[in-house]
């Protein structure tokens, strides 16, 4: 294989590489030139979008360190948009002083997401996993004007670099079992052998690292700080594009480097594997998330521990296993991402007028601007499950495969206790709406910049929100469209 | 056609998100309208015959990788619930004629309400019937938390919680059904025959889903606050439409897809009904606030329901489904009067306090409907709540005649709490107030402790209200002739609906 080759075939990483250093460049001669900067990160985000669009669709380079399949096609792409999403709605945030820095990073982490997506190798997953992660770290704490930015990204970068530690470590000793670092290969390997204690010790070490990544509890400790501390778009790709190629890449792990010592989560009929493992963190996180979401008074923390809840939601697919349950868990992880950019975007207009993202900053949202109003609805009740939004038949798709997957309905609890999780979720989305749409009286020392929401604001910002509230809307009415995709792209 | 209510409802709803609020009722009037005459139109035309079985007017695929059709079809029960839905829903948008508060944003949420009804009661596909189903629970709690009035903001939440939470049990029932027969089909569904042991413990969480908001006791606890906090038509759709929808459920999925688990259950249904009725009519009675105690009537006459579907057979079950439109009527009126004629024009419910004002003089109009109300709600002969209630009550004496005679004590108490609650508001003694002023104060000392000053401002009141009163508009008037004709028209002549009904009834397999 040719250097030509592989640079035709990793184009779109290569764009994005390409533009993050032009995004660099740009920042650096001018301080001051962010809308040039953001055109040119939306710019490069397109390009390899298209870049992905037209390149073969079945490719393998360097021993499987990179392949291209239906599925790693589509989820870069996804990742792209969701990066693209962000872009957009970070021009809102006047916080961000080196707009051309912070985008630089977006664009490396988003190179960091692709990689992860697009291969079926340990290594090269360990290098996505960190190109992701350390980029993140920085976005994180890079308001230097706010403290808890600060705080939020050293608590991220510590509690995420032991991750990383473990998951290292459970990754040599899977490789020393195995002699191989391609997933298919370990998959045959396993398959043949007798199973080992040593090789229980490793799949629990490599699912650390891997649950820290999409907040299941009790690796979460790090998302509400984070979230709330955070600069906006940061949190939104934190919980966005991070999310979505953790969990694809956790299920090519588990579906197919792990496929033999799956295990069962059934009742009365646990088996050991990995299985059992993610029922029992999905379990917690699920109560655990609902429930500390209850008391919580500001939207991004709620959002946070909701995330906790919902990744718990997710890994139910993957408990369930099989193709129907990794594409349950890709389409409810895809839409998750996309409502949840959408409602950080809310979150960062209305902490752009009001100066903070509590519930009392969302009083009487829906006079203000109704258009937030109600994209925010949307958002929060497809988070919630209500028809006819894209949460929903995610959830109900979820669910069902779930109940399919054992003999006897062997995951009837798991899925009861998620139902019980999302009735208790209605709850506190339910009173972020009530202070939107019920409350009247704005805060009395918030009142004079609020006119600015009602007119003033940015019109791209509206345009994307009302954009993704029409996907989540799109996708909830017909979930076809995206679950053909993803059900074709599974082998 | 009648696939049209859908669209025209949620059509409507849209629209008066972008047209200007001046034309927000009449948007909401038209498209209730136009929703009532095509589900009448589709009643009548359709022949009898057809109405027997449950027969499919839409389907198209969906999501075709899970089975999902969007699939609707129509039988006589669910063209009759359609035909309450649109009587109902026209009722409410005439009775919030006086809505300035946000009226687009109002007639939104009640045409969702309306459209996810319709939905629920021509859904063929479980899928599709479960997201109408739970399509109608946010409008709900805007509509309530929004526009309500006492305690409106706990009153909305309630009831959110407690329909959600039936949703989520539903939801359990409704996978272990799909996960098994590997379809969402309605008519496939009725067909296949599930083991025991699944019927034995889906029967129950589905049902008891559905129960919830149908307000089977001891769950009925969200109908009486909700009701109270709903501004009327809130409240008229709540008691009109939506508590038929979670018994429309329970019959069409519940019952007809898991026949031996009802029967296994249905004597604890019966008993949960019975206590209902009872309960409820006590609890009424000594209610102060009119509200309450239509509200209570409401959970005591949908026990009706319940009960009748636990006799499972068809004289029973078609009465229950004709209690469905009757109270669907009647409740609706009964709420437009307390809501919106008396208590917009008092601003009380209190039944003491109305009874100081002589609203029988001062409202000839809203005394007469209230009393036609009462009257049907009571179950006197002629009026559509006797037509179903003695068919409810004959085909229970052949299941559980002691249950009837039980039944039958809850209906003195129904008729005992109307009574009062009709002499109290209407026909007080206005007399005895304004004459003897010693009187009142020591009444109202010790029902008003916390405000002194009530007794004197009452006293005042009661003399100068009457006038005060502003008339009874066309849009009420014309409201409550809709609905006071309807349920006449049926207790005169119910064999108009029970031909339609009972055929359908007897298609259904838990008969078998």
């Amino acid at each position: 294989m040719s250097y030509l080759d592989l640079l035709k075939l990793a184009s779109p990483e290569a764009i994005i590489a390409v533009t993050a250093l032009a995004v660099l460049g740009i920042g650096l001669a001018s301080m001051r030139a962010s809308g040039i900067c953001s055109f040119a990160a939306t710019l490069g985000l397109a390009l390899a979008i298209g870049a992905v669009i037209i390149l073969p669709q079945q490719a393998t380079l360097l021993h499987g360190m990179l392949v291209i399949t239906p599925l790693t096609s589509l989820f870069k792409i996804i990742c792209l948009a969701l990066a693209f999403f962000t872009v957009l709605l970070a021009r809102s945030d006047r916080s961000s002083r080196n707009p051309g820095e912070y985008l630089a990073m977006l664009l490396l982490a988003t190179i960091g997401l692709m990689l992860l997506v697009g291969t079926e190798e340990l290594l090269m997953i360990f290098i996505g996993l960190e190109l992701t992660s350390l980029s993140l770290y920085i976005m994180t704490a890079f308001d230097k004007t706010d403290v808890r930015s600060a705080e939020a990204g050293l608590k991220y970068f510590l509690f995420g670099s032991t991750a990383s530690a473990f998951t290292l470590f459970g990754l040599s000793f899977i490789y020393g079992m195995s002699g191989t670092t391609g997933l298919t290969a370990i998959g045959q390997k396993f398959a043949t052998q007798s199973m080992q204690p040593l090789l229980f010790v490793g799949i629990l070490m490599t699912l650390v690292g891997l649950a820290f990544k999409v907040a299941a509890a009790p690796f979460h400790l790090w998302a509400p700080d984070a979230y709330q501390g955070a600069p906006v778009p940061s949190a939104a790709f934190i919980a966005s594009g991070s999310k979505v190629a953790s969990f694809v890449v956790l299920g090519k792990i588990v579906l197919v480097g792990f496929a033999p010592v799956h295990g069962s989560a059934a009742w009365h009929a646990m088996i050991a594997g990995w299985s059992p493992v993610l029922a029992a963190l999905a379990a917690l996180s699920i109560l655990l998330g609902n429930l500390v979401a209850l008391v919580q008074t500001n939207v991004r923390r709620l959002l946070a521990y909701s995330a906790v809840a919902h990744a718990g939601y997710t890994l139910l697919g993957l408990v369930a296993g099989g193709r129907d349950g990794f594409s349950a868990t890709l389409f409810y992880t895809t839409v998750y991402a996309f409502t949840l950019v959408g409602a950080f975007g809310v979150v960062a207009l209305v902490r752009r007028e009001t100066g903070g993202d509590d519930l009392t900053n969302f009083s009487a949202l829906s006079s203000r601007s109704p258009l937030l109003a109600g994209c925010m609805a949307v958002f929060l009740l497809s988070l919630a499950g209500l028809p006819p939004l894209a949460g929903f038949f995610g959830k109900f798709y979820l669910f069902s495969v779930a109940l399919r997957a054992g003999a006897s309905h062997g995951l009837l609890w798991l899925v009861a206790l998620a139902l019980l999780g999302s009735f208790i979720s209605l709850y506190y989305y339910l009173i972020v709406l009530k202070v939107i749409f019920v409350d009247e009286k704005p805060q009395p020392e918030t009142s004079p910049a609020l006119g600015n929401l009602g007119e003033g604001g940015d019109f791209l910002q509206r345009l994307t929100l009302a954009v993704l509230a029409a996907v989540v809307v799109f996708f909830g009415v017909m979930p076809t469209m995206l679950i053909a995709r993803i059900i074709a792209s599974l082998p | 056609m009648i696939a049209w209510t859908i669209y025209i409802t949620f059509a409507g709803a849209v629209l008066l998100l972008i047209m200007p609020r001046v034309f927000s009722r009449w948007i909401a009037l038209a498209t209730t309208a136009a929703g009532l005459v095509t589900s009448a139109i589709a009643l009548f035309q359709i022949s009898i015959v057809d109405l027997a079985t449950f027969n499919t007017i839409v389907r198209v695929p969906w999501v075709p990788m899970l089975g999902i059709n969007y699939h609707l079809a129509v039988d006589g029960i669910s063209l009759t619930m359609a035909l309450v839905t649109g009587l109902v829903a026209v009722a409410s948008v005439l009775f919030s004629w006086d809505v300035e508060h946000r009226p687009n944003e109002f007639f939104f949420w009640l045409l969702l309400v309306v459209g996810g009804s319709y939905g629920v009661f021509l859904s063929a596909d479980l899928f599709l019937l479960f997201l109408f189903y739970e399509l109608v629970i946010v409008p709900k709690y805007f509509l309530i938390a929004i526009w309500g009035s006492t305690n409106k903001e706990y009153g909305a939440m309630k009831l959110t919680l407690y329909s959600f939470f039936g949703g989520a049990l539903v939801f359990v029932g409704i996978i272990a059904a799909y996960v098994t027969a590997g379809s969402l089909d309605l008519q496939q569904l009725a067909q296949f025959q599930f083991t025991a042991q699944l019927q034995s413990w889906g029967f129950p969480v589905l049902f008891i889903g559905f129960a919830v908001l149908a307000g089977i006791w001891p769950l009925h606890t969200w109908a009486p606050t909700g009701h109270v906090a709903a501004p009327t038509a809130g409240s008229m759709l709540l008691a009109g439409i939506v508590m038929k929808l979670g018994s429309y459920a329970g019959l069409r999925v519940a019952m007809n897809l898991f026949p031996e688990g009802f029967q296994m259950w249905r004597v604890w249904i019966a008993v949960l009904a019975v206590i209902g009725i009872v309960y409820a009519a006590g609890v009424a009675l000594r209610q102060r606030d009119l509200k309450f105690v239509i509200g209570y009537s409401s959970v005591s006459h949908m026990g009706f329901v319940l009960f009748g579907f636990a006799t499972a057979n068809v004289l029973g079950v078609s009465g229950a489904v004709l209690q469905m439109f009757s109270h669907g009527l009647i409740g609706a009126l009964l709420f437009a009067v307390a809501g919106r004629m008396v208590y917009r024009r008092t601003h009380t419910r209190d039944l003491d306090a109305l009874s100081d004002m002589g609203l029988g003089r001062g409202l000839p109009f809203a005394a007469f409907s209230f009393v036609i109300a009462s009257a049907a709600s009571m179950g006197i002969p002629g009026f559509s709540g006797f037509a179903a209630e003695i068919t409810i009550l004959i085909g229970a004496w052949k299941a559980y005649p002691l249950a009837v005679w039980i039944t039958g004590t809850g209906m003195v108490l129904v008729a005992a709490f109307t009574l009062r609650a009709l002499k109290q508001s209407f026909f007080g003694e206005v007399s005895a107030i304004a004459l003897g002023g010693s009187a009142a104060p020591s009444g109202g000392a010790k029902q008003f402790s916390t405000s002194p000053t009530f007794p004197t401002s009452n006293a005042e009141r009661s003399i100068h209200l009457p006038e005060n009163l502003g008339p009874i508009t066309i849009a009420e008037k014309c409201g409550a002739c809709l609905l006071m004709f309807a349920t006449l028209a049926v207790g005169l002549y119910p064999k108009l609906l029970l031909d339609r009904i009972m055929p359908a009834v007897e298609a259904m397999r838990f008969l078998k």
